[in-house]
């Protein structure tokens, strides 16, 4: 299995399928015979949901033959991480706690979706309520890279980067909140972006840690990722940190501009320290070429704080979710383990119900929140925040986007570091700066390591920065792909 | 100095009862504070819930823009600084909170740093007045429907996410009967302003009471302890009585009091302990990611101020002083609790007398309502009839009876009066007793005409007679005090 | 800890989790080498304010819906093992 299972991008299943070139039963068909052929193996998904993409799909062929436009997505099947909310069909989050409940409502991004014209082929595998870089932390069992089915996929969208990467779907959505849609992007050779924070509506996305989430697409192309965005993007009522329309820029409004004349600055701290693989940085450093060899101008920047973000990150996030998760309880929803009283319940349900991952970060939030902590762990962890954003201002007044490695090293054996904790933590350190700012950044496939595997470069933009981002990830796309040998 | 603001220890000795309340105020919305679902009391259970109150994974709250204007109003009432805040989530496990956890407002709440004006004219501190979402309803089932000994609840969620404001006073109050006082005129501020239907008993208002005693003359506050569950006025009063003399109790033994959470027990009359400061709950506040910055500035906040209705304490102020009566005197204090100082107002504009007003009023309506209910009297029906009574043409005594007939029935008092049979006397009739009664007793009119003025009563007696009580009696004084020259 | 966020470990995963903890939190103390002596918190990557919500009455979920997730029901509500103390 490799990135030969790739689909057509999703911009021209969409051309083909509005212009009735294609139909849309025809295009999922073809999708669904491809995962009944290989998801034995790669588990990308908790969940298929056939009939109801046919009946999706049937539906968008019916609107083309009445002459209608069933929008810019007609056709296309998309997968969703197990955490956004789909009416009628369960909702995971790979968690036993959640087994057997069912939303009554569609998040946000899947509405505009179902709008768009899009097919839900199924709810994909992820780590436990989003916490973790490899999706072994799943109820439901890990899935596998298919590149390499020893290996992991990343995560903690994993089974979305999986999907596309084995040609499940040429779309899938996931969420970031410290990595989780690049890294497994970057280890399943596909393209990941995670808008700005507020960008996308987050209604409907279960909450690992709130000021940090993020939906954003996975695709095979980076022309795809801009398309997917501009459809799930834009302000939403239901989401009170959903930003205003006013001075928004369409995604894909830069793409085919060419880098010439940007400012490229490499994050120096990034790019070759903190135990990012040689082959890793090898390739960060190619991808710099390129972008100066299209024009751009590259330099090596400094941005102090990034390094405090793993830091910052394991206080914030995992208090954030402490108080998240509360509210599997038992009482109203999903699992619930009987006891003698409602306390036994509670602990008998939580302690039945959660994975050791999630108990972890429970417990290590609860802990940043206790009293007499607060100010020494969440409260600093706050100001960091603060200084990663003033750092960031600071390199954006030089420079148009800034450059990095998404993942230490490529993609990890099964079981390589689910004992150590702080060794997966280690994974998000190129990410997690990003999520604290609230800044867009997108992983972009480019070549391979030292084992064959794919490695992904990090694009960061400021926020807001989407148009510029996927214009200068554009060129680094068409960079492997004119230079195939050269690009290894 | 009421004696319930003490309680007598055992040598004699007076300690002071110091009282803080906490009252939770129900928002008179359409809707939740944070969704869509109606804002309604006494509903079939859960069918006022979605995602958002319900606390389904996924789902995010949203402001409601009149919560907050509530809100404004019932700090702006308070003599508040309304602040720009923020909303915190208040992280503790208990199942009539869908989430697990409450969002509030914590160290920066809307409102804070205010003051209200009993009928005594005293001041109390409000420390706060902040914003914060109610929990569902619990039943509980076997044990007599208390929480101990039940054999299991159940929950509805119909009250999850209604929108309350928390008010902290200072602990500025003295005994039982103030701090009914105090709930009474913060109940009349709260419904003033539009923000609650002050319904204590659907709920709509909730009071928690923190009690602590100290000898008379000490400066420093005594151990606190908490007192929940006070469903009425009568609980608060009585809940005060007992745990203040129950911490007088443990001082002279020797003890200390423990700073604790006390249930209220209505049925035993009893606090009990409900948990210690040591068992105190961690609470892991954290500013709410899911919400942004309340920052209602000044232009909101004015228009709240410039629109806001009078307020129980500028009323009773005005009253004062259209009457010539002190602000914090009884009548006062009633004719305003009643919403009866209009009235007066409207008598002080149509210049008749306020003082005899207010007096009516306070006496006779007060006590008539406090046993029919609600009046349909006018204001230029109640002016006339003080008028009349004021310029003689009905006897204190017929102004009071028309005035009976009047709050009950409405009507002219003119001709309330002629149907009682209180035909105006005119000047010239009452003229012709006077002159009746003079002729009857010449030997009296002998002595009063030389002065002696101890006869004076004599004559008013056989006018009354003569008149069945229907003469104005101070015009008759009059009349006899002319006719000696 | 454990108990305040309603979880029961057993001693293995206490044991455990108390060294990883450690470890997470001895990593984190690399924080102290920084000077955030007046730096403000941030707590939302953007400063918005007063995003605020008309008050119009929306639809609410069909009860059967809701209760037919529910572990358990009794007369319309959802039902709890008992309650041994007063909410804190
Ligand atoms: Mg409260
Ligand atoms: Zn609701």
């Amino acid at each position: 299995m490799s990135a030969e299972a790739r689909t057509t991008p999703a911009t021209a299943l969409a051309a083909d399928v509005r212009a009735g070139r294609r139909s849309a039963v025809e295009v999922l068909e073809e999708h669904l015979a491809r995962i009944a052929t290989t998801e034995g193996d790669v588990h990308a998904f908790n969940l298929v949901t056939e009939a109801h993409a046919r009946a999706q799909a049937a539906a968008v062929d019916g609107a083309v033959s009445e002459g209608r436009d069933p929008g810019p997505l007609a056709g296309v099947p998309v997968a969703l991480k197990d955490l956004i909310c789909t009416r009628g069909v369960p909702t995971t989050c790979s968690s036993r706690i959640l087994e057997g409940w069912t939303p009554p409502y569609d998040a946000t991004v899947v509405t505009r979706l179902a709008a768009a014209g899009a097919v839900f082929v199924g709810k994909t595998n992820m780590d436990e309520f989003a916490m973790g870089s490899s999706t072994e932390h799943s109820a439901f069992g890990p899935t596998r890279n298919p590149h390499d089915l020893s290996r992991v996929p990343g995560g903690s969208s994993g089974g979305s980067a999986a999907a596309v990467a084995a040609g499940y779907a040429p779309v899938s959505l996931g969420s970031d909140t410290g990595g989780s849609i690049r890294q497994p992007a970057a280890l399943c050779g596909v393209v990941g972006a995670k808008p700005t924070y507020g960008l996308v509506s987050r209604y409907g996305l279960v909450a690992f840690a709130s000021s940090l989430d993020q939906i954003g697409p996975f695709t095979t192309t980076v022309a795809d990722a801009a398309l997917v965005l501009d459809v799930i993007g834009g302000h939403d009522p239901r989401d009170s940190t959903s930003l205003p329309d006013t001075a928004r820029e369409k995604a894909a409004s830069r793409l085919g501009r060419g880098v010439e004349g940007l400012r490229v600055g490499v994050i120096s701290e990034l790019a070759g320290a903190q135990g990012i693989a040689t082959d890793v940085a090898a390739r960060v450093r190619h991808a710099a070429d390129a972008l100066a060899g299209a024009g751009a101008k590259v330099e090596e920047v400094s941005v102090t704080s990034v390094v405090y973000g793993l830091s910052a990150y394991y206080m914030i996030a995992p208090a954030e979710a402490s108080s998240n998760l509360a509210r599997y309880d038992g009482v109203r929803y999903g699992l619930r383990v009987p006891g003698e009283d409602i306390t036994d319940m509670y602990i008998a349900t939580r302690s039945a119900g959660f994975g050791p991952e999630v108990k972890r970060r429970i417990m290590l939030g609860t802990y940043a929140l206790s009293a007499g902590y607060y100010d020494a762990y969440y409260g600093k962890a706050q100001k960091v925040r603060t200084l990663i954003i003033q750092d960031f201002e600071e390199a954006y007044r030089s420079y148009d986007v800034l450059l990095s490695p998404t993942s230490p090293t490529t993609a990890f054996e099964l079981g390589a570091k689910t004992s150590d904790p702080l060794t997966m933590y280690l994974n998000d350190v190129c990410t997690i700066p990003s999520n604290l700012a609230g800044h867009p950044a997108v992983s972009v496939p480019f070549g391979t390591g030292d084992d064959g595997l794919p490695v992904g470069v990090q694009v960061l933009a400021p926020a807001l920065g989407e148009p510029v981002m996927f214009q200068v990830a554009e060129v680094l796309e068409a960079a492997v792909a004119g230079a195939p040998g050269g690009a290894k | 100095m009421s004696q319930s603001t003490y309680v007598t220890g055992a040598d004699g000795a007076l300690w002071e009862i110091v009282i803080g309340l906490e009252v939770h105020c129900e928002l008179r919305t359409e809707t939740k504070l944070f969704c869509g679902c109606r804002n309604a009391f006494g509903e079939e259970p859960n069918t006022n819930v979605c995602p958002v109150c319900l606390g389904l994974p996924g789902s995010l709250p949203v402001l409601n823009r009149q919560a907050v204007e509530y809100a404004i109003r019932i700090g702006t009432a308070l003599h508040c600084q309304v602040q720009r805040s923020i909303f915190h989530r208040k992280n503790y496990f208990y199942p009539d909170m869908p989430k697990d956890f409450q969002i509030s407002q914590y160290d920066i709440p809307l409102n804070a740093d205010g003051w209200l004006e009993l009928p005594s004219a005293k001041r109390v501190g409000i420390v706060r007045a902040h914003m914060e979402e109610d929990t569902g309803k619990t039943t509980h089932l076997g044990g007599g429907g208390r929480i101990h000994g039940a054999a299991h609840s159940l929950v509805d969620y119909n009250r999850a996410g209604v929108p309350l404001v928390e008010i902290v006073s200072a602990p500025d109050l003295r005994g039982a009967e103030e701090a009914r006082d105090y709930v009474d005129e913060l109940r009349a501020i709260l419904v003033a302003t539009g923000a609650s239907d002050g319904k204590m008993e659907e709920g709509s208002l909730r009071v928690d009471c923190n009690v602590s005693v100290r000898r008379q003359g000490d400066t420093e506050l005594g151990t606190r302890c908490e007192i929940k569950n006070l469903n009425s006025l009568r609980s608060l009063g009585r809940a005060i009585a007992y745990e203040s003399a129950r911490q007088v109790e443990v001082i002279e033994a020797g003890g200390k009091v423990a700073q604790q959470t006390r249930g209220w027990d209505e049925a035993d009359g009893r606090t009990h302990s409900m948990r210690s400061k040591e068992e105190a709950y961690d609470y892991r506040y954290f500013p709410e990611p899911d919400l942004v910055t309340l920052d209602p500035g000044e232009e909101w906040v004015q228009n709240v101020r410039s629109s806001l209705a009078v307020m129980p304490a500028e009323r009773r102020r005005r009253v004062a002083e259209a009457a010539g009566a002190p602000v914090s005197s009884e009548p006062v204090a009633t004719v305003v609790r009643l919403d009866l100082d209009g009235l007066v107002v409207a008598a002080v504009a149509a210049q008749v007398d306020a003082a005899l007003a207010l007096r009516r009023l306070a006496n006779e309506v007060a006590g008539q309502l406090a046993e029919t209910g609600p009046t349909d009297m006018g204001p230029d029906a109640f002016v006339r009839l003080v008028k009349m009574e004021q310029d003689g043409e009905l006897t204190s005594a017929q102004a009071r009876t028309v005035l009976k007939v009047l709050v009950s029935e409405g009507g002219d008092p003119k001709a309330i009066a002629s149907g009682l049979g209180f035909e105006a006397m005119a000047a010239g009739a009452l003229s012709g007793v006077v002159d009746d009664v003079v002729a009857a007793n010449p030997k009296e009119w002998e002595r009063y005409a030389g002065g002696d003025d101890k006869l004076t009563g004599f004559f008013i007696g056989k006018i009354k007679a003569a008149t069945g009580g229907n003469a104005d009696l101070r015009a008759a004084t009059e009349l006899l005090r002319q006719r000696r020259g | 800890m454990a108990r305040l966020a309603r979880l029961s470990l057993t001693d293995d995963e206490l044991h455990q989790y108390t060294s990883q903890l450690a470890g997470v939190l001895e990593h984190a103390a690399d924080i102290e080498a920084l000077d955030i002596e007046g730096v403000p918190p941030t707590a939302h990557p953007f400063p918005l304010v007063n995003v605020l919500r008309d008050d119009v009455v929306a639809a609410s979920l069909d009860r059967a819906e809701v209760l037919g997730q529910a572990p358990d029901v009794d007369q319309d509500r959802f039902r709890i093992p008992r309650i041994l103390g007063e909410a804190p």
